[in-house]
């Protein structure tokens, strides 16, 4: 599969020839897990190890939890209650799954901000980006139909918010509100559907990250450097490589497990610390929680979508060149899609050509400086929507944009970069004869 | 974590803003200490059964338990009553409607808790988990790390925070509260003090009456508490082997590669 010359699989017995000749599933497989990869990747290249197996977590938690759960206006929150109370094993069970989705999405957002640091996204690695980009749109459309179904206040409410943002799209707006709920409001219709996905989607997820996998196992992965694996001959590739059984699986795995030790501890001790207490109240579409608040790993993003009210003066002029069909709300709903847009837009956004922003020295700035944007938009989503907050959200918003559209594009043009190591064997020992031989290699702190 | 403290905004803004609680705008959750809080902390099975008392004689008359199953008093991990004082305790206290007899007969240990809605008062099962305190520091809901997510102390800090204050408003009595969100609530202060005989000789003051129950409210809302304790405690001990024995295993099949020695 891979670019990058290597020993491939050669059946020896007479049984593994056979069905190599009809079925050459043990080659793929050992191709797949003995694939070289290059030897200097950093702690930033767990977390894909991680995103599999959350999602591994998530679809075995959910297939028991379904087999408790009911899917029914009146039913739904007394099941989850039933599997809380009665089940063997059921709170673990539904905590797992709950609090799975928060590490799956950490997961997803240390990956994500990792691949756009080295410049995973860039030339020959789109397509393993936009792959990436659609699992992360599968993801949050998962998990937030997931949280409807325990169908409290929460559900019921965020459920009404979002699915009313594709009322805002103008003309067809209302009609598409309406086909996605199933009726005029979020009710045993929506319920059922949002359920059905909810269990579809995952597979879904599943296929795309098989995609994902083989999109980079084509172009080989990148590392810290940027610089890609010598590929002009077995030996030379060999030098820049280690397969990934053992060395990268043995690692991730340790990785993993410290991780998990978080998460147990989370899940043991205090599993609704992620979670809104309001969703422990059964659904009640006559009374509306005082604050409707998305679950964490939405808000950077919903603070986006209120940051642009009608005070907003590029609001103010979309509304007016468009004669009023762009409205406050639309324009938020344009801006929240449009934020994820441009990060998926960003390998033809980016027009450095150096890859790992470990050798262009404004980048780094501007790229932490995202970081802690994501932060305080989370922060402003979370908020009430009043005061100085929508102010904040707004300039992060900006920034947000800025960052994508602006300094992405200008920054390829007027950086000067700093020189890169001519290969990543010369990286590698460069890094290593600087940890000596008294650091180990599992210095937990990710590089950079 | 961060969309903790956004919860309930009036709360989060009362205590960020400080003094608002002062001007009495409501929202003060106090910090009461209860045996349960901590990673190794348990139900104390004699305070359960206080509650269970406290709740009985004085809370059932307006709440329900819905999803609270009678037989489940006798938990070990919970009140821990025996099975006969169960079957004694249901039929005693409640009746509900049999489908099949199409009547009222007395309860079973298989029944819930019946619901209760005659004056509108909200169900108490998951009462404890649906409100939270400690919001902040500027919405961060960092406190919740320290001193938990503060569902029992806030139904504790209900029940303790009248102040006598009363006025009518809409045809309506509401009674002044520092801990309820705005400041006035519509219950009638519940407890006086000694509203019920402890058998246990405890002294029954609206404070220790409050945290009781308070902590019987944890329980019917986290029944599992203690086996999800011991659950996480086992996973992370067990994760921590495991993680040193992989860190072991990947700095010697790393040591050739690194230092380019065999061994």
């Amino acid at each position: 599969m891979s670019g990058i010359p290597h020993d491939h699989y050669e059946p020896s017995t007479g049984g593994e020839k056979w069905l190599h000749k009809r079925l050459p599933i043990v080659g793929l497989l050992y191709d797949t897990i003995m694939i070289p990869t290059p030897k200097n990747l950093n702690w930033m290249w767990i977390w894909g190890i991680v995103l599999t197996f959350c999602l591994a977590l998530q679809i075995v938690t959910g297939i028991v939890l379904v087999m408790h759960y009911t899917p029914h206006v009146d039913m739904a929150f007394a099941s989850v209650e039933h599997i809380m109370r009665n089940v063997n094993g059921g709170h673990m069970l539904r905590y797992l799954h709950a609090n799975g989705a928060s590490l799956f999405f950490v997961a997803v957002y240390a990956h994500i901000f990792r691949g756009l640091y080295y410049g995973s996204y860039k030339a020959p690695r789109e397509v393993t980006w936009i792959i990436g980009m659609l699992i992360y749109l599968a993801m949050m459309a998962t998990a937030f139909m997931g949280y409807v179904l325990p169908w409290g206040q929460m559900s019921f409410w965020g459920a009404t918010v979002i699915t009313g943002l594709f009322g805002a799209i103008p003309f067809i707006g209302e009609s598409i509100q309406t086909w996605l709920l199933g009726g005029p409001a979020v009710d045993n219709a929506t319920l059922n559907r949002f359920f059905s996905l909810h269990y579809l989607l995952p597979f879904v997820i599943a296929g795309l990250v098989i995609v994902h996998i083989w999109a980079f196992h084509t172009t080989g992965n990148n590392n810290p450097t940027g610089v890609e694996v010598r590929r002009t001959s077995k030996a030379d590739a060999a030098k820049d490589t280690v397969p990934f059984w053992p060395y990268y699986v043995i690692k991730d795995l340790f990785a993993l497990a410290v991780i998990m030790i978080i998460f147990f501890a989370i899940v043991g001790f205090m599993p609704n610390y992620l979670g809104h207490p309001d969703n422990y109240i059964e659904a009640n579409p006559l009374s509306t929680p005082a604050h409707i608040v998305p679950e964490w790993y939405f808000l950077p993003f919903y603070a986006i979508l209120r940051a642009f009210d009608s005070e907003v003066w590029v609001v103010q002029i979309a509304s007016f060149v468009t004669g009023g069909i762009v409205d406050a709300k639309f324009f938020g709903v344009l801006a929240m899609f449009g934020a994820i847009a441009v990060l998926a837009l960003t390998p033809w956004l980016d027009t450095s050509s150096v890859r790992s922003g470990r050798y262009r020295p404004s980048f780094k700035w501007w790229f932490w400086l995202l970081v802690v944007d994501f932060f305080v938009l989370m922060w402003g989503g979370a908020m009430p929507a009043e005061g100085i907050y929508p102010y904040i959200s707004l300039m992060g918003a900006a920034y947000w944009f800025a960052y994508f559209l602006i300094i992405l594009p200008l920054l390829g043009v007027i950086e000067k970069p700093l020189p890169q190591p001519a290969t990543i064997d010369d990286d590698f020992k460069a890094h290593a004869a600087k940890t000596g031989g008294t650091k180990t290699v599992a210095d937990p702190t990710p590089a950079e | 974590m961060f969309r903790k403290l956004a919860l309930s905004a009036a709360a989060a803004l009362a205590l960020t803003t400080g003094g608002a609680y002062a001007a009495g705008e409501g929202g003060h959750t106090e910090d009461f200490s209860f045996s349960f809080e901590g990673p190794f902390g348990t139900y104390d099975q004699a305070q359960l059964q206080r509650g269970l008392q406290v709740y009985t004689e004085v809370c059932s008359a307006c709440h329900g338990l819905k999803f609270v199953p009678l037989r489940t008093l006798s938990a070990e991990n919970g009140p821990g009553m025996p099975e006969d004082q169960v079957r004694a305790y249901a039929a005693q206290n409640y009746e509900v409607f049999d489908q099949e007899e199409d009547d009222y007969r007395a309860a079973l240990p298989t029944d819930h808790f019946p619901a209760n809605d005659t004056v509108g008062a909200p169900d108490l099962s998951l009462m404890a988990k649906a409100r939270a305190g400690f919001h902040g520091p500027y919405g961060l809901g960092l406190n919740q790390l320290f001193n938990g997510i503060g569902g029992p102390e806030h139904i504790a800090s209900i029940l303790t925070g009248y102040t006598g204050e009363q006025r009518t408003q809409a045809g309506t009595t509401l009674y002044e509260n520092h801990a309820f969100d705005g400041g006035w609530i519509s219950m009638a202060p519940p407890l006086y003090g000694d509203d019920v005989t402890y058998a246990d000789g405890t002294e029954a003051t609206i404070e220790q009456e409050s945290k009781d129950v308070a902590a019987f409210l944890m329980w019917t809302a986290e029944p599992k508490m203690m086996a999800r304790k011991q659950a996480g405690f086992a996973g992370v001990l067990f994760l921590t082997v495991l993680s040193v024995l992989l860190y072991l295993t990947n700095k010697r099949i790393w040591k050739p590669i690194k230092y380019g020695k065999k061994d």
